[in-house]
C-alpha cells in the first residue's frame, strides 16, 4: 500500500519544529489525557502532526510532546521493543508504541487518525503512564526465581536441548504488561494473577532444575489462580514478543490437573 | 525533602548495578535507586553472548582472553584488569547459570560457545567459539535474571528516583569522601537524600549525544555527568565505539552474533569486502576495523542502496533454522523496522553509536579514582559508566555483559566490605542544595530555547564531526557546536511545570549531561593526535604509542565561587577543561602492529 500524499495544512505546527519531511502526511493522533494535579476527569486531546510511512507510534508521541505539548507524559527507553516501558492501547489493541509502523496505521480512505489510550486495569498516573506495582507484584509472588537445592556442582548444571527448548517460549518475557492488561478478566477482577505472571511461572515450572514447581502450582490453583482464565487469546495477540501466552496458560492448567489426580 | 540512611547505595538497576546489588544486600543494608524500572535497563538490548573460556566446545583458555581483550583494545587497556576480568570470566558465567539463566546448550547439555569478533584460539591464529549465549537475548536472560535474584535476595529498590547529586564530606584526613545520594522522585518532583557510607555507580553510557545509535533514549550519561561535575576524573572519554552492524537509517542494534554464525558483510559488488581488511578473521574482525572497513566502502562509492550510503550483512545462506533457534530477534527487527526478509534478501546495515570504552576511572575493586593515584573513599563505579579500564580504545563484542558481571560483583562485594568497616560520615550542610536549584531553576526558567532542538542539533553535529572517522577540523567544529549549544541550553524553558512524572524536566537535566560529555569526548579527540582503536584520525592515522600509550584524564574546572548568572548551578557553560594523561599499566604483552 502506498502513503496516502500530504493533502492538508501544516500551518499550526510550531515555528521552530523541524521542517516537515518529504513523504510525510498529516494524520491525527487522539490521546487520552489525564493529569490529577490539574485535571478532574480523563479526557481526549488530539494532534494533527506529520508521519512517514516508516515512523513508529512512539515517533509520533515524542513529536508531540517534544514540540507541542511537554507535559505529553509516557515511560519509554529503548525505542525497539526490548524494555517493554511503552505498551499502550493503540486503536484499541495493546501494543508497545515503538513497534507500531505508521505504514500499517494509515487510513485507505480519507484522514488518518490513531487513538493512544493508558493500558487497561492499572491507576492511571499521568496520561499514558500506570501504576505499575500490582502487575509486579503479582510477578514476584509466584516466585519468580530458580529454586534449587542440595551442594551446587563445581561447573554448571547440564541441561538437555530438548530441555532448554521446552521452556524456551516463557524466557521471551519482558514484563511490559502488554498481555495481562488486554485480559478481560484482570479487568473486572484485579486480583487475577494475569497472563504475564502465569507466563513466568510456566518458565520456571517447566525448567528442568528447578524444585519449586509444586509451590508455584500451588499459588495458581489459588482462586485467582489460573483457573480464571477464560481463554479469550487477548493476551497471545497483545504480546510483543510472540510468546505463545495462552498456551503457556493451557500448560500451566494441565500441569495442575496432571498433578492432582 | 525526605532522608534514607542505608549502608550501601546503588546507583541505577541495570546489569552492573543488580550484579552490585545481588553481593552488597546480602551483607549490608542496601538500596538501589534507579531512573527507570529494573527490567527497562539497555541490558536487556544486549545480544550475543557473554565470553568465558569456559573450553566446552573447544580448547580455550582465560590467557588467550586477555591477550585478545588487549590487543583488541588496542594496547591502551590495563592488562593487569583485564587479567582479572579473563580469569573471572568463568566463574561469572557459572554463577549466571546457578542463578538460572537458560544459556543454549551444547548436545551434552553444557553451556554452548559460538564465535564472536575478535575472540581467537592461541594469539589470533583463527575465531575460538568463547561466547555463552541465550539465543540472540543474552543480556535481555541476564537482566531478567539478575532482577528475579534481586527478588529472592530482598534487595530494596527505589523504582523511577532519578538521582542527580552526590554528598562529598571530608573525612579525619582532609579527603573528600561520598557520603550519599541525592535524588529527585519522578512520582511526586519530592528529593531524597540518601546518606549512606557507600556509593555504587551503575548507571551505564550515554550514546544519545549521537544521532544514530544503539542505544535507549534515556542513556544520557548521568552518573559520568554527575561524578564530573564534583571535579572528578572522566577517562579516555574519546574512545566510542560504533558497532558496524545497525540496521541502516535507523541504528538499531544487529548482533555480531549474526557473523559468528556465519553472517557475511558485502558491498553493492556483493563482495565480501572484509576479506581485503581483515584477511585472517574477515567478517569477525574488531568492531572499530569493521566500523572503519563499511565507512570506507561507502565512501569510495561501493556502498549498496539507492543513495550508496550503507552496506549489506547476508545471512540468506544460513537457512531458516539457524535464524530461528539461533538469532529469533534479529531476524524479527529486520522484518519489523525495514521490512526485510533476511532469509531471502541481505539486511541492510551502517555502523551505529554503541559504546562508551571511556567514563569514571576505577581500579579492579570498583574503586573510584581520584586522580592517577588515590581514591574516592565510599565511591565505586562498575559497568559503562566506568573505565577500570578493560577495554581500552575499542571493546570486544559480549566483553560488556562480561564487564558487568565480574565488576559489578566487585564493586558490590567492595562497597559492602567498606560499609561494614567504617561510620556513617555526617552529611554536608544543605546536602541537596545542589539539586533544590537544578529542580527550581528549571521549573521556572522562561527562556526561549526548546531542549529538543538543541539536543538534535549536538546529535547531528556529533554523528558529522565526531564518529568513525574524525579530524582536526571536524573536532573543532564540533567543539564550537558544543559550546554554542551549552549556551543555548542556559536559556531553555521547560513547558511542563509541574510534579508529578515530570518527564520534561527530566529530559532537561538529561540534556545538560549529554552536552557536558559530549564537550569532554571532543575535547580530549582533538588532543589525541593518533589513530588507536575506536579513535581514528584522518589527519594522524597511525597508533603512537611514544606519545599516546596514555589514557586521558579530564577534570572539569569548577568556578571557585559559586557564579550567580550561570544558570543550572555547575553547568555553566564556560569550557574549561584540564587534560592530564594517566600511565597504562603493561604486565605481560607488549603493544605490536594489530593486524588480523
Amino acid at each position: 500500500m502506498t502513503a496516502p500524499t500530504t493533502n492538508s495544512t501544516t500551518a499550526d505546527l510550531p515555528s521552530d519544529a523541524p521542517p516537515v519531511p518529504e513523504g510525510a502526511t498529516m494524520v491525527t493522533v487522539k490521546i487520552e489525557r489525564y493529569n490529577p494535579e490539574v485535571d478532574d476527569d480523563l479526557h481526549w486531546e488530539s494532534y494533527r502532526i506529520p508521519a512517514l510511512p516508516s515512523d513508529r507510534v512512539l515517533n509520533l508521541l515524542h513529536y508531540i510532546k517534544w514540540y507541542i505539548d511537554g507535559t505529553l507524559t509516557f515511560r519509554r527507553s529503548c525505542a525497539h521493543g526490548v524494555c517493554g516501558s511503552d505498551a499502550m492501547r493503540i486503536n484499541g489493541v495493546n501494543r508497545l508504541a515503538c513497534k507500531v509502523l505508521m505504514k500499517d496505521m494509515f487510513a485507505k480512505k480519507g484522514e488518518t487518525t490513531i487513538t493512544v489510550e493508558p493500558i487497561k486495569g492499572l491507576p492511571v498516573e499521568k496520561d499514558l503512564l500506570v501504576n505499575m506495582e500490582p502487575f509486579f507484584e503479582a510477578y514476584r509472588a509466584i516466585k519468580p526465581y530458580l529454586v534449587a537445592t542440595g551442594n551446587e556442582p563445581t561447573r554448571e548444571r547440564i541441561q538437555s536441548v530438548a530441555e532448554r527448548e521446552r521452556f524456551d517460549d516463557t524466557t521471551k518475557c519482558i514484563l511490559c504488561a502488554a498481555c495481562t492488561t488486554s485480559c478481560p478478566v484482570y479487568w473486572s477482577e484485579g486480583s487475577y494473577f494475569g497472563p504475564a505472571a502465569i507466563v513466568n511461572a510456566h518458565r520456571f515450572i517447566f525448567d528442568s532444575r528447578d524444585e519449586a514447581a509444586e509451590e508455584r502450582l500451588d499459588i495458581l490453583n489459588d482462586v485467582d489462580g489460573v483457573w480464571r482464565c477464560r481463554t479469550t487469546f487477548n493476551c497471545t495477540d497483545a504480546c510483543p514478543r510472540g510468546i505463545q501466552v495462552t498456551k503457556a496458560i493451557q500448560e500451566v492448567k494441565r500441569a495442575l490437573m496432571f498433578r492432582r489426580r | 525533602m525526605q532522608f534514607h540512611k542505608y549502608d550501601v547505595v546503588v546507583v541505577g538497576a541495570g546489569g552492573a548495578g543488580m550484579r552490585a546489588a545481588i553481593e552488597a544486600g546480602q551483607r549490608s543494608r542496601t538500596a538501589v535507586l534507579t531512573k527507570l524500572y529494573p527490567t527497562r535497563s539497555h541490558t536487556g538490548a544486549a545480544q550475543g553472548g557473554m565470553c568465558a573460556a569456559l573450553a566446552n566446545v573447544e580448547e580455550d583458555n582465560w590467557e588467550w582472553h586477555t591477550f585478545d581483550t588487549i590487543k583488541g583494545g588496542d594496547y591502551l587497556v590495563d592488562q593487569d584488569a583485564a587479567e582479572v576480568m579473563a580469569k573471572e570470566a568463568i566463574d561469572a558465567v557459572l554463577d549466571l547459570e546457578k542463578m538460572g539463566l537458560p544459556f543454549n546448550r551444547t548436545p551434552e547439555g553444557r553451556i554452548d560457545q559460538r564465535r564472536f569478533g575478535g575472540h581467537t584460539r592461541d594469539h589470533g591464529k583463527a575465531p575460538v567459539r568463547r561466547s555463552c549465549y541465550a539465543a540472540d537475548r543474552t543480556g535481555h536472560m541476564i537482566l531478567q535474571t539478575l532482577y528475579q535474584n534481586c527478588i529472592k535476595h530482598g534487595v530494596e529498590f527505589f523504582n523511577e528516583f532519578y538521582v542527580l547529586d552526590i554528598t562529598m564530606t571530608p573525612g579525619s584526613d582532609g579527603t573528600q569522601h561520598c557520603t550519599g545520594a541525592v535524588a529527585y522522585e519522578l512520582a511526586t518532583g519530592e528529593i531524597h537524600v540518601f546518606q549512606a557510607k557507600s556509593v555504587i555507580f551503575a548507571t551505564g553510557g550515554f550514546g544519545k549525544v549521537f544521532k544514530t545509535t544503539s542505544n535507549a533514549h534515556t542513556l544520557t550519561g548521568d552518573g559520568m555527568g554527575i561524578i564530573y561535575r564534583k571535579g572528578l576524573p572522566l577517562e579516555d572519554m574519546e574512545f566510542y565505539q560504533f558497532h558496524p552492524t545497525g540496521l541502516a537509517g535507523l541504528g538499531i542494534l544487529i548482533s555480531e552474533a549474526v557473523r559468528g554464525e556465519g553472517g557475511i558483510l558485502r558491498n553493492a559488488d556483493g563482495e565480501r569486502f572484509m576479506e581485503r581488511y581483515a584477511p585472517t578473521i574477515k567478517d569477525l574482525a574488531p568492531r572499530d576495523i569493521v566500523a572503519r572497513s563499511m565507512a570506507l566502502e561507502v565512501l569510495e562509492g561501493r556502498g549498496a542502496g539507492p543513495n550508496k550510503d550503507h552496506v549489506l550483512l547476508d545471512v540468506t545462506h544460513l537457512g531458516e533454522d539457524v535464524l530461528e533457534s539461533k538469532l529469533p530477534d534479529i531476524t524479527e527487527f529486520s522484518r519489523t523496522y525495514l521490512g526485510v526478509e533476511p532469509l531471502h534478501e541481505p539486511v541492510p546495515v551502517y555502523p551505529t553509536a554503541h559504546y562508551a570504552m571511556g567514563g569514571v576511572p576505577t581500579n579492579v575493586d570498583a574503586e573510584v579514582l581520584a586522580d592517577n593515584e588515590n581514591t574516592v573513599p565510599g565511591l565505586y563505579a562498575a559497568g559503562e559508566v566506568a573505565c577500570v579500564s578493560v577495554h581500552g580504545s575499542n571493546r570486544l563484542g559480549t566483553n560488556s555483559l562480561l564487564d558487568i558481571n565480574v565488576f559489578g560483583r566487585r564493586a558490590g562485594i567492595a562497597a559492602a566490605e567498606y560499609a561494614n568497616q567504617h561510620d556513617f560520615l555526617e552529611l554536608p550542610e544543605q546536602p541537596a542544595k545542589l539539586v533544590e536549584g537544578m529542580v527550581d531553576h528549571l521549573r521556572t526558567a522562561e527562556g526561549g530555547e526548546r531542549v529538543a532542538n538543541i539536543r538534535t542539533a549536538l546529535q547531528e553535529t556529533m554523528d558529522a564531526n565526531a564518529s568513525v572517522y574524525r579530524t582536526e577540523e571536524t573536532l573543532k567544529q564540533a567543539l564550537s557546536d558544543v559550546q554554542l549549544l551549552k549556551e543555548r541550553y542556559g536559556r531553555i524553558a521547560v513547558h511542563d511545570k509541574g510534579k508529578r512524572y515530570n518527564h520534561d524536566l527530566l529530559e532537561a537535566v538529561e540534556l545538560g549531561f549529554l552536552l557536558d560529555l559530549a564537550e569532554a569526548l571532543v575535547n580530549s579527540a582533538l588532543a589525541r593526535k593518533e589513530s588507536r582503536g575506536g579513535h581514528a584520525r584522518e589527519d594522524y592515522t597511525t597508533r603512537d604509542d611514544t606519545n599516546f600509550m596514555r589514557h586521558s584524564m579530564q577534570y572539569k574546572q569548577l568556578p571557585e565561587e559559586e557564579d550567580p548568572n550561570a544558570p543550572l548551578g555547575l553547568t555553566g557553560f564556560r569550557s574549561d577543561i584540564r587534560l592530564e594523561y594517566k600511565p597504562v599499566t603493561v604486565t605481560r604483552y607488549q603493544p605490536m602492529e594489530r593486524k588480523y
